[in-house]
């Protein structure tokens, strides 16, 4: 079953026409993108060199390890993943869009490298890369995602790519917000919340385009669709939850990891359209690590659960704007 | 009479949470700013609160919609606002709901709340309750 299958972006070849719309999200993203772009030279990792020697050697093989885990996803996002949306794409700008997140995968993907090269040695780098090949957990979530990038199913692969960019990689960034958290490792942490950011439009997009797709559907085929989400999401969970175990179990971090799992499944879930799963006392996240993701989180937002009498005002805030006229 | 004024854009995700909120049977006005300038410019003549998703990126510019930019521009409009909801993404880091920060600090009104992408139950029931008790207690100090 495929049902876009007979939508074939083009018969002949088309030059894109960015004055010629068709979804008006595909310039706003693609002009978000653009104006997000960075390359990791811009961050000044070597400055962790120092706090890197002050860790433990089971903290340093944690870390290791995970960074290699979170390059073994950006690659297949970069070379397969993002690539594989192209062809299903509805519009030439859509296609654009797909081209520079496939680039910024790629980008992510060398950052790690970057990493690697400033605080660890190559024997060290070897050994992190051999132990990825070898952990049933990672290659199990690579195959299980590439399984979909492969399929025929244009909205099933959506589904894969936004769990990507919005579930896998977290069991990974916890690690950087962890070290951030306790002042260590603060310049991998800022070059890590450059992906973060770009992951996050990465996922919203990609989870729109999806339900824009799905919305063409009979209710029966989004039905299906759906259940075959939260199939997806529990079977990649499972899996989480045990590559969480071998990661952080030594360092006695794995309850607080699921935690942070579970507040991004959610999270991939909204992208896609559908409210989270997990209740709110099991995505509780520590509230230092969502301190170290976002300084902007743990302010106090809720006026209305105050006793109303401090009145917040949000503090001032230079915009670039130009068209404000007060 | 009060009301909330909204935007939302073609990914629907704060129109969702709106529809989440069953306002209307508080008795409080829901109001949708147009998506595209084409529309209707939309025109309120009551009290409202404003609720706005963060255009997510690493600087402020454009975190506040150009529509809500627009709206709140026109005197008018911008003489009933009472307070600030956002809608944004922490991975968004700084700049989570920074829309909020900025609309709160320009219209000097209070930030109300902030919640994620498409919010949870719990973010929709403390919003309810609270946008209930924030006009009654409005309409006590009016009185």
């Amino acid at each position: 079953m495929s049902p876009t299958g007979t939508l074939k972006l083009i018969d002949r070849v088309t030059a894109i026409n960015w004055n010629r719309l068709q979804d008006e999200k595909d310039l706003e993203v693609w002009d978000r993108l653009v104006g997000n772009f960075w390359l990791p030279e811009k961050v000044p990792v070597s400055n962790d060199i120092q706090s890197w020697h002050t860790l433990s050697d089971d903290e340093k093989l944690m870390t290791t390890r995970v960074f290699t885990g979170l390059t073994l996803l950006d690659t297949i996002q970069g070379t397969v993943g993002a690539v594989s949306l192209i062809p299903d794409a509805l519009t030439p700008h859509e296609e654009a869009v797909y081209t520079n997140i496939a680039f910024m995968e790629s980008v992510h993907a060398k950052s790690y490298s970057s990493i690697f090269s400033t605080l660890i040695s190559t024997k060290e780098i070897d050994d992190a890369f051999a132990w990825s090949e070898a952990n049933p957990n990672l290659q199990r979530k690579a195959e299980i995602v590439l399984e979909y990038y492969r399929g025929d199913d244009p909205l099933k692969r959506k589904v894969a790519s936004t769990m990507l960019e919005s579930f896998l990689f977290y069991s990974g960034f916890y690690a950087p917000m962890y070290w951030a958290s306790r002042a260590k490792l603060t310049n991998t942490a800022d070059l890590i919340r450059l992906i973060i950011r770009d992951e996050a439009v990465h996922g919203y997009y990609i989870g729109y385009k999806y339900q824009k797709g799905l919305a063409k559907l009979p209710q029966a085929e989004q039905d299906e669709l759906k259940a075959y989400t939260f199939d997806l999401l529990f079977e990649l969970y499972e899996n989480e939850v045990e590559y969480t175990e071998s990661l952080y179990g030594p360092l006695g971090l794995t309850e607080d990891v699921k935690k942070f799992l579970r507040y991004n499944a959610n999270k991939a879930l909204m992208n896609l359209g559908y409210e989270g799963l997990f209740p709110k006392d099991e995505t509780d996240v520590n509230p230092a690590i969502l301190a170290a993701l976002s300084p902007n989180a743990d302010e106090n937002h809720d006026f209305f659960s105050g006793s109303g009498s401090s009145y917040v005002i949000g503090k001032a805030v230079e915009t670039e704007d130009d068209d404000w006229d007060f | 009479m009060s009301s909330l004024v909204y935007f939302s854009s073609v990914s629907e995700n704060t129109h969702r949470f709106v529809q989440r909120l069953g306002l209307e049977e508080l008795g409080i006005g829901v109001h949708r700013i147009p998506v595209r300038r084409t529309d209707e410019f939309l025109r309120v003549d009551e009290p409202y609160v404003l609720m706005v998703p963060t255009y997510g990126g690493g600087n402020e510019g454009g975190a506040v919609p150009r529509r809500v930019r627009e709206f709140l521009n026109d005197a008018h409009n911008r003489s009933f606002i009472r307070g600030v909801i956002a809608a944004g993404n922490t991975n968004f880091g700084a700049a989570y709901c920074i829309a909020g920060d900025i609309i709160s600090a320009k219209c000097q009104v209070p930030y109300l709340y902030a919640f994620e992408l498409l919010g949870t139950a719990e973010d929709a029931r403390r919003v309810r309750d609270g946008l209930g008790r924030f006009w009654q207690r409005q309409s006590l100090i009016s009185a």
